[in-house]
């Protein structure tokens, strides 16, 4: 074989290969989606956003006070992990980005990050439920945060730094002192990114299952305050898919694809805010 | 467009009327005029490292007041490494460090804040940076918005006599409200000179301000420099020798993060001292 009909077979190869793998994941995920829409979407009815959920056998109940316990459970996340994260993410772009404390952080994010969701589930059951006595969407809201913080502080960390290093200097040079470099001038710079970051971070926790198995628990009904069980939508899908009825097996499809196309509508909502971004050159 | 039409051909003639300074930088730069007047920006054995590695060693040079010192040298020889040292700008990149003085009227920079230290040494980039957020005016506005200047009618006439000085008043005058990275390469550098020139600063730092930039921009921005010259002190890094030759009084040959000869620039570029200095010029090396 010459040499350039080697090259060519080779490139050939190399490029079916590559646009197969590409090909089988986005029919993974076409495949979930088809198939959550199609077991979901026959029993999505206005009575599954309206109504609490009925006993076996009962027709007509709904999630509606899991749709709201996951709205819940995640603006607790939100409000107790994001200042954490996003602070410490500035912290290792601005300030820790060679020092050691910097290393420690970022390493020990990364770990958390790695560490299964349950693990954060038992951590958060360990220093709220146990004291408290009870489970409470608190629980729930402080396991989730617990995910929450590694994630958006590497998110933050990532989005910071796509911010030139000339920026900085100018207005370093400008003789700023460097908390108004940050504020004025870094974080509006990269503000899109970082909402971006934050949405892509509260869709991604929204599906968390584990940590709220013993914390949030779960609650057939309406919970009020945050001190009370609360319903969520990972969780209903995990009581329904096990139990042995048919019924609350659709029921759970129809939560799944409810969930899904949250975390979808977000996902997108994310993307179009970063292509609409300024752009920095 | 005026400035268009009289390029190069006169910026010689410009500079002749301004070769000779009053206190003739010759021999010894380092002591020449300390008793007698304010000897503007001086730097005194300075050595630059990045972790172990010197970038610049004992360098002793002084940039009067109200005149264009230009550094040239090849690629690597620590020109950027010391303009930037001059503002402590050097010591914000992570591991770097700095030896030395460098005196600022008389005073060691390394005592002052370096907050308030920048505010009197401007510095301009090599690569025009707007803020990427920011309107033209607020650009201009930031360095003494940010340092907490909320009077607005003061910031307005600010903003134009800055945007006056920077020859660029009369381009951007009815688009003040659009971004500033809308502007052209050598517009954007032109805005990043007057927002330098808003905090009022004695000294103007520039660091191959024109490598970015097409040849009618970088006329214009060389007009500029000779106009700044009257009311600020300025050094200037560049690549290009006819550059230095055009907007300086005195040059600074670098050469491996050494200091190897300083002159006015008549001198340097007519009768160098050094052989190396007269390699470089007539470029038989770099």
């Amino acid at each position: 074989m010459s040499y350039d009909r080697y090259r060519k077979f080779y490139n050939a190869a190399a490029f079916t290969v590559t646009a197969l793998c590409a090909g089988l994941t986005l029919a993974v995920l076409f495949f979930v989606l088809g198939y959550v829409t199609v077991h979901g979407i026959s029993s999505l009815s206005w009575n599954f956003f309206t109504r609490l959920p009925t006993p076996v056998g009962e027709s007509g109940g709904g999630m509606a006070n899991a749709i709201v316990g996951t709205i819940k459970l995640v603006f607790l996340a939100a409000v107790l992990g994001l200042p954490v994260g996003i602070m410490g993410g500035v912290y290792l772009a601005e300030y820790g980005a060679a020092n050691r404390l910097g290393f420690f952080v970022r390493f020990a994010a990364d770990v958390i990050n790695g560490v299964p969701s349950i693990v954060m589930g038992i951590f958060a059951y360990t220093i709220v439920v146990l004291p408290m006595k009870h489970f409470s969407t608190l629980a729930g809201g402080v396991a989730l945060a617990i995910m929450l913080i590694p994630i958006a502080v590497r998110s933050t960390e990532e989005f910071l730094k796509l911010v030139p290093r000339a920026v900085r200097e100018s207005a370093l040079a400008l003789g700023l002192p460097q908390w108004k470099v940050i504020t004025m001038v870094v974080i509006p710079t990269a503000f899109r990114g970082l909402l971006t970051g934050v949405l892509l971070n509260l869709s991604r926790v929204s599906g968390e299952t584990a940590p709220l198995l013993f914390t949030a628990f779960g609650n057939r009904y309406w919970s009020s305050g945050w001190m009370n069980p609360i319903s969520s939508l990972p969780v209903m899908i995990f009581t329904y898919a096990v139990s042995p009825y048919e019924d609350w097996h659709r029921q759970a499809w129809a939560a799944a694809l409810v969930l899904m196309i949250l975390v979808l509508v977000t996902n997108i909502g994310a993307r179009l805010i970063m292509r609409r971004g300024v752009a920095v050159s | 467009m005026d400035t268009l039409l009289k390029s190069p051909i006169i910026r010689p003639k410009v500079h002749e009327e301004s070769p000779a300074p009053e206190t003739p930088p010759s021999k010894d730069m380092g002591k020449p005029a300390e008793k007698i007047q304010d000897p503007g920006l001086q730097a005194k054995k300075v050595f630059a490292y990045f972790g172990a590695k010197p970038a610049i060693r004992n360098i002793t040079l002084t940039m009067p007041l109200q005149q264009v010192t230009a550094i040239i040298g090849p690629s690597g020889c620590g020109k950027s490494t010391f303009i930037r040292c001059l503002n402590r700008m050097h010591e914000v990149v992570p591991g770097a460090r700095m030896e030395g003085q460098v005196l600022l009227h008389g005073k060691d920079i390394m005592d002052m804040d370096p907050v308030a230290m920048r505010r009197q040494v401007g510095m301009v980039f090599q690569k025009p940076q707007p803020f990427p957020t920011m309107s033209i005016f607020d650009n201009v506005a930031a360095g003494l918005r940010l340092n907490g200047m909320h009077n607005y009618a003061r910031l307005e006439e600010i903003v134009e006599k800055s945007l006056r000085n920077a020859a660029i008043w009369e381009e951007v005058k009815d688009s003040l409200s659009k971004p500033g990275t809308g502007l052209s390469g050598g517009q954007q550098q032109r805005l990043c000179i007057a927002r330098a020139l808003a905090v009022n600063p004695q000294v103007l730092l520039m660091d191959e301000p024109c490598s970015a930039l097409d040849p009618i921009a970088t006329a214009k921005i060389e007009e500029l420099i000779l106009q700044l010259k009257k009311n600020y002190t300025i050094v200037i890094v560049t690549h290009n020798m006819q550059q230095a030759a055009r907007v300086s009084d005195n040059t600074a040959f670098f050469l491996m993060g050494e200091l190897i000869e300083v002159d006015s620039t008549q001198t340097i570029f007519t009768m160098p001292k050094d052989k190396r200095t007269e390699d470089y010029i007539t470029g038989r090396f770099g």
